[in-house]
């Protein structure tokens, strides 16, 4: 397994969100993580990186322990992280916020450079000079994904891409992401249509109450409407 | 002709002296989301180790050692005072520089006595620049705002040019995404906390010896610049340079201006409202120091995240 978690605690504050999440992913893998609307997924993401700080539990990337250390340490081990709402530097052009991205490749995987971002994404060479902020929302969305990968990651964390954009964009930010499963780097994805987390996901972990609920694949979901309704449906 | 030259001149030169002061101030904000009030005290302190230094070594090893000393303060007050505070939110870290504000403010009284010192200008640079309609115009101002301009340049570059520019550019706007890319933000800060005060003690120590240089010094700019950040929009370094110059410049006519309300009105056609009294008959040169407010003001009103402010 290249990312393990194993019951991480954490929270904001006074509030504690994480009760003892585990789960793990393996290279080439997408895990979703799915739940309710607050029900903890995005703070399990940034405890994973090391924005939030986790009060106790493991992440060991590789088998190195990266929990307590600071979020810029463990993205240059190679952890990425892709926030919901596509963070991108508004105030700076998109080939800036690409530079931003990068870090040096390690050793063993084919590095992601900007010029093949660009080959890729040829909507983001025609605004390389643009302000970021002018981009449109799935433009913005292909841009974060692009930056983040930039870094080189083993893993990455990919929070909500799909969310308030068009179906055709919808579309092409899911090929965006099973092509980089295709490149050998692990997705944990957290994705709120439960119809493109099931099919594109390796393995399902259902989030409750800051905590994994249920693990399987995604065909066991499909079969299992009790927990779906329990832990996904909205009443 | 003469009066508009000479305080368009002094208003250049007040105002590029406020961006030197500034410019630290607004990169500190947009990075840490709080107002450090102890930053005009690293003007003060810049003047004060100036005269020190400068009476052991002369005026020009002092411009390069007062303002280095000054940044190595200010690394220390960010790593071993802010940063501590950091995780407890905005609230504790304004007290703390707020706090900077009195102590700095005693241990100047302190050590150096409460009045202002005897701090002459180096006479290599106390000569006339050339002279204006009869009255001679000195070349201390000028290389005020040839230190300023050399400074904004320099930093202009940097930010353009370099990819620590790009990343403090950055994290004046997402400091935790920029983190999130793998970048050393803490150290940026570090970095851009220990610049900032270095400019602003490099204003100080340029400013110590033509305007006093006394332990009321950081009190008398610490509002104005605080109105130059947020007249240029917190966090930007090009709209802290306009606030400056126009502030600078707004004052520097309004000393000199001896209008009142009466005039204005007799420009328009109503004679001898002089006669109201009151209101009407205060000259603009006594509410000079009115006008960076009114400035805000306005600006609060028509733009409220600055002139050049991109913040919601
Ligand atoms: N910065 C924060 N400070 C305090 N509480 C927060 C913060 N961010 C999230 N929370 C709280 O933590 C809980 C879990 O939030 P989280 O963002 O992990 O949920 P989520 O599963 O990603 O759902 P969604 O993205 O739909 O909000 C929520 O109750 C939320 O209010
Ligand atoms: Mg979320």
């Amino acid at each position: 397994m290249i990312l393990e978690v194993r019951d991480l605690h954490a929270g904001y504050g006074r509030s504690r969100i994480l009760h003892g999440v585990s789960f793990a992913i393996d290279k080439g893998e997408i895990v979703s993580l799915v739940g309710r609307n607050g029900s903890g997924r995005s703070t399990t993401m940034k405890a994973i990186v090391g924005l939030v700080r986790p009060d106790s539990g493991s992440v060991r990337l590789d088998g190195a322990e990266q929990a307590g250390r600071n979020a810029y340490e463990i993205v240059r081990d190679g952890i990425a992280y892709v926030p919901e709402e596509r963070r991108v530097f508004d105030n700076l052009s998109v080939h800036e916020n690409l530079v931003l991205g990068c870090q040096s490749p390690r050793h063993g995987i084919a590095a992601w450079t900007i010029d093949r971002m660009y080959a890729y994404f040829p909507r983001l060479l025609e605004r390389r000079g643009m302000k970021a902020g002018s981009l449109s929302g799935g433009e913005q969305q292909m841009l974060t994904i692009c930056r983040s990968l930039l870094g080189n990651p083993r893993v990455i964390l990919i929070d909500e891409p799909t969310e308030g954009l068009a179906p055709h964009i919808v579309a092409r930010v899911v090929e965006v992401v099973q092509d980089i499963r295709k490149n050998g780097v692990a997705v944990i994805l957290v994705e709120q249509k439960l119809t493109i987390a099931l099919r594109i996901s390796d393995r399902v972990n259902v989030v409750g109450h800051g905590q994994i609920v249920w693990s399987g694949t995604p065909a066991a979901l499909r079969e299992d409407a009790d927990i779906r309704r329990r832990w996904l449906e909205v009443a | 002709m003469d009066f508009f030259v000479v305080s368009l001149l002094n208003g250049l030169s007040y105002g590029l002296l406020l961006f030197m002061v500034s410019a630290g101030l607004t990169l500190v904000f947009g990075m840490m989301g709080v107002l450090n009030f102890a930053h005009s005290s690293f003007y003060m302190l810049g003047a004060y180790f100036g005269y020190s230094v400068g009476r052991l070594t002369g005026f020009w090893p002092a411009l390069i050692v007062a303002p280095l000393g000054i940044a190595f303060l200010g690394a220390l007050i960010e790593r071993y005072l802010l940063r501590p505070v950091h995780r407890h939110g905005h609230a504790h870290e304004l007290l703390v520089t707020f706090g900077l504000v009195f102590i700095i403010d005693e241990l100047v009284k302190l050590l150096y006595g409460n009045y202002p010192l005897k701090n002459p200008m180096p006479v290599e640079l106390s000569f006339s620049a050339f002279r204006l309609f009869g009255l001679d115009y000195p070349f201390y101002r000028v290389f005020i705002a040839l230190v300023a301009i050399v400074m904004f340049g320099a930093i202009l570059a940097l930010s353009r040019f370099t990819r620590v520019g790009l990343i403090v550019r950055a994290a004046v706007r997402r400091p935790h995404m920029v983190e999130a890319l793998g970048h050393n933000v803490p150290m940026v800060f570090l970095g851009v906390f220990a610049g900032g005060a270095a400019l602003a003690g490099l204003a100080g120590v340029v400013a110590g010896v033509f305007y006093p240089t006394g332990p009321s010094m950081a009190q008398e700019l610490g509002v104005i610049v605080f109105v130059v950040v947020v007249v240029g929009g917190l966090g930007s370094l090009e709209g802290a340079f306009v606030a400056s110059l126009l502030i600078g410049i707004f004052s520097s006519f309004a000393v000199g201006v001896n209008w009142t309300l009466a005039d204005a009105f007799a420009l328009v056609g109503v004679a001898g409202a002089d006669l109201w009294g009151g209101a009407f008959t205060v000259k603009l040169s006594t509410v000079a120091g009115a006008i960076p407010f009114v400035l805000m003001f306005l600006v609060l009103l028509l733009r409220p995240a600055g002139l050049l402010g991109e913040r919601q």
